[in-house]
């Protein structure tokens, strides 16, 4: 019957049938899940380099994936692979190294690192100072030994992982791009370009420049002893979120595509939503009207109202400027009944995952409508008296929850909200 | 599945190093003049710098300008000349509803603070915490706007005022034919009504000389065109800021905007590049959009990098097609993520003037034909993807 496998708009209704997990609590949804409800942080201080010098020096690093010396580039693709192995094995679609749909991906912006600048100094052996033409000497010969950056590679190494089809698309939409990765999936299916997708976000970017470039911005937590305790969204004492590693894979299928083949439906995406403010390049306007039409286009989308929403995945990032405005937004669009509404923040537990955020939240805004269970806010010690939410402080409980919407806001200017379902009767 | 609705191409803004405006680059396509390009600033490395602009005529603010990179400020450009040339600017009712889709790359390096960091590492024995102590010290916070590469979409937004909504696709050529792609597919599907799609790029600098030149890509010492540069072939980077506005045809007609042309298809795909994937997929690509073809008006723009083997497996696939080809790569540079979106512009000058533009080296072939009304764009990545687009005349 056609009216159950469209939306009222006519539209192929978009299902999730797998997810994967990567994040600093651990690999695989089951133990991201089990810790995310336990309250477990994975923050802790960073390992992987001197932290001398540094205002800030703990992040949510991804320590078991990680092995000397890789890459953000390898560790990344790393992630994003483990992630999306657990999600196509669980939708169990197509066969081994053949996915039937097209691969978006929120990969972290890649660029030449310091290791291999390093690295071709040393080669280059300049007489005098180092400058970039010394560099440019010997960069054929490093990039005969090393592989050559290119913005594009982990998606090209993705897409010849899984068999993915035609080109894949790699995106960044700031901290929104998981969302991003996942609304592409979307709008594909409803174009009826492809009956599947697989949309990913991985970020495993953190180094020693990455960490100063946030920290340069005060964008980032100070608060390093003990580390576990730094992120904590919308707490009076918030200072700035912690910089954090991460992977969500999400396989997206029509809905009838998904029945007719007998796959166990884990949610249903009803609708996304996105505005740009034109504010500030890291600021959101003072008034939240972007944020607010962000999550109003994304009910309108689904087709569905304010009343209809159980609860709110935060973007919730512990600095004090998005954790108040995010307050503002939802305020204004729930409006007193926002009160009634549990909204948490993954964050407080995984810390900022960056271009991977906005799909690991996706990911997990779905295991909560999976279990009825909602995760918690931790480190809610001092709630802030301007903030009006019940933002679950500190431990995890059940709750009736049929369908959620999840924030995802970025710098630029980038605002992303998903309406997240569970499958109609 | 149909082809949904029609897709205008109602605003052309390009800059490069024949110019600023459509009009200038055709001008100096149609006459053949040699390109300008320099090979002294990064010699042995040739690149196509962009003529000289004026950034306070699309950018009022000099806070704006410092907040940017040369090669935001030069996308930023571009965008203002597509929104005006489509009669979008300063009309707030519109610009709320405009997507953007930006092809970027980013990355721009601080080169003095990089070289100096590294000249004092060598006196150094713990490097960890010297890299901590200089990065702290020397790296400027805003540098880091500069560097994130949706932040060209983010001042667009900011200067111009398009917040429809803005996404950024990274990786080379792809980037700018998938952009152009899922604009076009929304538009025609009716997920999008004013769509403001492109991209820019810097070549001009040290840092992406670096990058290509990792894979031995960089054209050195000699200058030719692009299909002439030997076994190995080799890219001359470009500056270039190139955007379009897409609209659907009803939204167009509603508000009496003037098409360029009409943008029929585009596909993308990619391959491992094996021998001979590159041919298969073009010619893949190809059948899709055969049957649309006039062929005694039509003709090929394409994108040919001269980096070898993919400019010459590009060059198999045309001779198989057999439309008159011509290239921009020889005349502009190769401006990776905004050179599909320059070439779907320059093809939109052709089908208004109803020809082709002057030859440039061996790969070019035959006459233009008369009243041209259609143009093939291609684009073979230098490393990955291959994609293809139809623009037509709207009558």
């Amino acid at each position: 019957m056609t009216s159950a496998t469209h939306d009222k708009k006519g539209r192929p209704i978009v299902a999730v049938t797998g997810i994967g997990v990567v994040t600093s609590l651990g690999v695989g949804t089951a133990d991201n899940w089990a810790k995310l409800t336990g309250g477990v942080s994975g923050i802790r201080r960073v390992s992987r380099f001197p932290t001398d010098a540094l205002r800030t020096t703990i992040a949510g690093t991804v320590d078991a994936v990680y092995q000397d010396g890789m890459s953000p580039a390898a560790l990344s693709e790393r992630v994003a692979l483990l992630a999306g192995e657990e999600a196509v094995a669980q939708a169990g679609i197509g066969s081994k190294g053949r996915f039937p749909g097209p691969l978006f991906l929120a990969p972290p912006p890649l660029e030449v690192e310091w290791p291999d600048r390093i690295k071709m100094a040393e080669m280059a052996a300049a007489n005098a100072d180092t400058s970039y033409p010394d560099l440019l000497r010997v960069a054929h010969d490093y990039g005969d030994t090393y592989k050559p950056f290119k913005f594009a590679i982990i998606g090209e190494d993705l897409a010849d992982h899984f068999g993915t089809e035609g080109s894949p698309i790699s995106l960044n939409t700031a901290c929104a791009s998981g969302a991003t990765a996942i609304q592409l999936g979307m709008e594909a299916i409803r174009r009826g370009e492809c009956e599947a997708a697989l949309a990913i976000g991985a970020d495993a970017s953190i180094t020693q420049e990455s960490l100063v470039r946030f920290s340069l911005l005060s964008a980032l937590s100070t608060q390093n002893d003990p580390p576990d305790r730094a992120s904590k969204p919308f707490s009076k004492n918030r200072d700035g979120f912690v910089l954090a590693e991460g992977a969500a894979a999400l396989v997206l299928e029509s809905l009838a595509h998904a029945r007719a083949r007998g796959a166990r439906v884990l949610g249903i995406l009803e609708g996304y939503g996105e505005k740009s403010d034109s504010f500030h390049r890291t600021r959101t306007s003072p008034d939240g009207k972007p944020i607010i039409a962000t999550m109003q286009r994304a009910l309108a989308d689904a087709g569905v109202g304010p009343e209809d929403i159980d609860y709110i995945n935060a973007h919730g990032t512990s600095t004090p400027e998005n954790d108040k405005m995010e307050h503002l937004g939802v305020s204004a669009v729930f409006g007193e009944r926002i009160r009634g509404i549990p909204i948490s923040s993954n964050k407080s537990m995984i810390g900022h995952t960056l271009t991977a955020a906005g799909a690991v939240e996706a990911a997990f805004t779905l295991m909560t409508l999976q279990s009825q269970r909602l995760p918690p806010t931790i480190n809610h010690a001092i709630p802030d008296p301007t903030i009006h939410l019940d933002v679950v402080p500190n431990v995890a409980r059940d709750a009736k929850v049929n369908r959620a919407i999840s924030n995802s806001f970025g710098f630029g200017g980038q605002n992303m909200c998903l309406v997240v379902a569970l499958e109609p009767a | 599945m149909s082809d949904g609705r029609e897709v205008w191409i109602t605003g052309v803004g390009l800059i490069t190093c024949l110019g600023e405006g459509l009009e200038a680059a055709w001008d100096h396509l149609e006459r053949g003049d040699a390109p300008p390009y320099d090979d002294k600033t990064f010699a042995p490395y040739i690149v196509h710098p962009h003529s000289p602009v004026s950034f306070d005529k699309q950018i009022p603010k000099k806070s704006d300008q410092r907040q940017m990179e040369l090669w935001q400020r030069i996308g930023v450009y571009a965008a203002g000349l597509a929104l005006a040339d489509a009669g979008l600017t300063g009309k707030p009712e519109l610009l709320d509803n405009t997507d953007m889709i930006v092809a970027a790359a980013g990355g721009e390096r601080d080169i003095p603070a990089d070289t100096s960091i590294l000249t004092g590492m060598r006196k150094v024995t713990e490097r960890g915490p010297f890299l901590n102590e200089r990065l702290m010290s020397d790296l400027r916070p805003t540098l880091f706007l500069a560097q994130l590469p949706n932040l060209l979409a983010g001042n667009i937004a900011i200067v111009h005022g398009v917040v429809g909504s803005s996404r950024t696709f990274l990786g080379e050529e792809s980037a700018g034919v998938d952009a152009v792609r899922i604009a076009q597919a929304r538009i025609a599907a009716g997920q999008s009504e004013l769509t403001l799609v492109g991209g820019s790029y810097n070549a001009a600098r040290w840092d992406v000389l670096l990058i290509f030149e990792q894979s031995g890509s960089t054209l050195r010492d000699r200058f030719a065109p692009v299909w002439d540069r030997g076994p190995r072939g080799g890219i001359a980077l470009g500056n270039m800021g190139a955007f379009l506005v897409l609209e659907s045809r009803e939204h167009a007609e509603a508000r009496g905007a003037r098409p360029h042309g009409r943008l029929s298809a585009v596909r993308a795909d990619r391959n491992r590049r094996q021998p001979g994937e590159i041919e298969a997929t073009l010619r893949k690509e190809w059948a899709a959009i055969a049957d649309k073809i006039d062929r005694a008006h039509a003709g090929v723009i394409s994108g040919a990098a001269g980096l070898e083997p993919a400019t010459a497996a590009e060059q198999v696939a045309l001779k198989e097609i057999g439309l008159p080809v011509r290239n921009t790569g020889t005349y502009i540079g190769h401006g990776v993520e905004a050179q599909f979106v320059a070439n779907i512009g320059i093809a939109c000058a052709a089908v208004e003037h109803g020809k082709l533009f002057a030859p440039a080296g061996t790969g070019d072939f035959g006459s233009s034909p008369p009243d041209l009304s259609q143009v093939v764009v291609t684009a073979v990545g230098n490393w990955r993807g291959e994609g293809l687009a139809l623009v037509e005349r709207v009558k």
